[in-house]
């Protein structure tokens, strides 16, 4: 019998969304090892979100308070989660917050971690984790000994409603020495999603033509009502079309959004490794041999100044 | 400013990746290798601080068998002052790594380390952070901007919605996302005289880890798609597709 520690992340004193699949993923592992969930919450003083938890599989949520947890503070919360004692294994979000705490986490234990897996589950006496590599190119199966520090990618899993008792204990956070202080988070110029989070990405290529292009495709991720993000093929921003943030590839983000529109993208292998994952791809491309149509699930062949306003149009209608 | 920057080599991103005899690996056969991408920003990075400061040293290290000598020739010929190839067999579990470095890089005297965000192979994104650890010094992660003054560094990094800053004194490990800088290429210049810098050989045993690879596969192929049309013709059919069909509108 082992436990399961679901360490969750916080921001200005409200639970990140994406607190309930993780612990979705902690409560079949620790169903699997026949354990129990703790969620640890790390706040500067009460953290919305935390009475939520026990209906999302939590047995124990176990809150840390210091000053130090305004801000995102790593070294506090790797003295936290090491002076809880022991666990089967310790999962966390692969945000950007999450994938800089995780490896952190597992060397303080002198432990293994899995980074970035969309599975994890109990294999024998090790913690079986599935993830994509080579940019999704191709699917890992790592097992993993000891206690290891599993970071669950954002979207792997459905929140579930569990209806556990998730009684409140308040844990101390023992000493700890700060080496990186966070001063700040400041919002982007321009206030959009974020390709990696948004529920509709609509990404352009070298086929805009022209940077000033990139204006037809917000128009039509306005028209998805909040829902949507403009991401973009390397080649546009390495041409600095756009920023790096909007990058999709092997050297940008891995996305799955539920619907990736693909607008003058060719569809190098590249760019491809990064949005294969996505529920539904819609291509809209002149050259009909594209690669983009290989995986796309719909495609139109023509002008994308003729397609993209009429399917702006259309969206925007639909959604009405 | 002493600094040094852990390599990484890679099959470059155009790779098709075909899964080797054991199932655990890529058939390397025909396989290009480069210098990882989010390591060149952390040789930029290196060399461009180095050159502000006006003096100083900068040292590439990397883990791996001797393949890695031409990957870390490159970056010499970038301008990286030497090299280290720390030779040994690197372990699927990046802590064992991590720990080998560490080791060699405790008693260096650097006042940097520097590390790309994360290998485009196996996409661990975890040694450099377990270096910092294990050496016990500041760590920031995936930066996108880094100013070094007066003994501290002050960098900022992407997060969900948002840009968040931190600080932190040196000696420091950062790793370094794209957007911190440009790489510069290898002038004929750089390649002549990287054959004539140093490149220790360094023999280490990588200690046992606690990851086992199962299994390498490829991802199920997509099914094939339906083209529905050519032009704004075709929106329409798209639209009902994605509302009926997909129901993702």
């Amino acid at each position: 019998m082992a436990n399961v520690l679901a360490v969750l992340e916080q921001r200005n004193g409200a639970l990140r969304k994406g607190a309930a699949e993780l612990l979705a993923a902690a409560r079949q592992l620790a169903d699997q090892l026949g354990g129990s969930v703790d969620a640890l919450v790390c706040g500067s003083g009460a953290v919305a979100g935390t009475e939520s938890l026990g209906a999302h599989g939590a047995d124990r949520v176990l809150t840390a308070t210091d000053a130090a947890f305004a801000q995102y503070a790593p070294e506090a919360i790797v003295a936290t989660v090491k002076g809880l004692g022991a666990y089967g294994a310790v999962l966390i979000a692969a945000t950007a917050t999450g994938k800089d705490l995780a490896p952190r986490l597992a060397a303080a234990m002198g432990a293994a971690c899995g980074m970035d897996v969309t599975a994890v589950s109990a294999a024998g006496g090790a913690i079986r984790v599935v993830r994509p590599v080579y940019a999704g190119k191709a699917i890992q199966t790592l097992d993993l000994a000891g206690t290891p520090v599993v970071a669950v990618r954002p979207g792997a899993y459905a929140a579930v409603q569990a209806g556990k008792a998730g009684a409140v204990e308040a844990v101390t956070v023992p000493a700890f020495s700060a080496r990186l202080m966070v001063t700040g988070i400041t919002a982007p110029e321009r206030a959009s999603l974020d390709v990696a989070e948004a529920r509709v990405v609509v990404a352009g290529g070298r086929g805009l033509g022209e940077p000033q292009h990139f204006a037809l495709l917000e128009q039509l991720a306005a028209a998805f009502g909040g829902e949507a993000a403009v991401g973009a093929s390397r080649a546009v921003v390495d041409a600095g079309w756009i920023g790096h943030g909007a990058q999709v590839g092997q050297t940008g983000k891995t996305v799955a959004p539920e619907l990736y529109i693909a607008v003058g993208v060719s569809g190098a292998i590249q760019h491809l490794a990064g949005m294969r994952t996505a529920k539904v791809i819609v291509a809209i491309n002149r050259d009909k041999d594209a690669p983009i149509f290989k995986v796309a699930d719909y495609g139109i062949v023509g002008d994308l100044f003729e397609i993209v306003p009429a399917l702006t149009e259309a969206v925007a209608k639909a959604k009405q | 400013m002493k600094i040094a920057i852990c390599l990484r080599r890679v099959p470059d991103t155009t790779t098709k990746i075909v899964v080797g005899a054991g199932g655990t690996a890529i058939d390397e056969t025909g396989v290009k290798f480069v210098p990882n991408p989010y390591d060149e920003y952390a040789l930029e990075a290196a060399i461009a601080l180095k050159d502000a400061a006006g003096a100083g040293e900068t040292v590439v290290v990397a883990l791996g068998g001797d393949a890695v000598q031409e990957t870390l020739r490159t970056a010499l010929a970038m301008g990286v002052d030497r090299a280290v190839h720390l030779q040994g067999t690197p372990s699927a579990d990046g802590l064992a790594n991590a720990r080998v470095l560490a080791d060699h890089l405790k008693d260096g005297g650097y006042d940097l380390v520097l590390f790309g965000k994360l290998a485009v192979d196996d996409y661990g994104q975890q040694v450099g952070a377990m270096v910092a650890e294990l050496l016990g010094v500041p760590c920031a992660t995936a930066i996108t901007s880094l100013a070094v003054e007066g003994g501290r560094a002050k960098v900022t990094r992407e997060v969900e919605g948002g840009v968040e800053a931190a600080e932190c004194a040196l000696p420091a490990v950062l790793t370094c996302d794209k957007g911190l800088n440009t790489p510069r290429l290898p002038s004929l210049k750089g390649i002549m005289a990287a054959k004539k810098k140093p490149l220790d050989i360094v023999p280490v045993t990588v200690p046992a880890g606690q990851v086992t690879v199962v299994s390498l596969a490829l991802p199920p192929e997509r099914a094939a798609g339906k083209i529905l049309g050519e032009g704004a013709a075709a929106v329409p059919a798209l639209v009902a597709a994605l509302t009926s069909d997909a129901k993702v509108l």
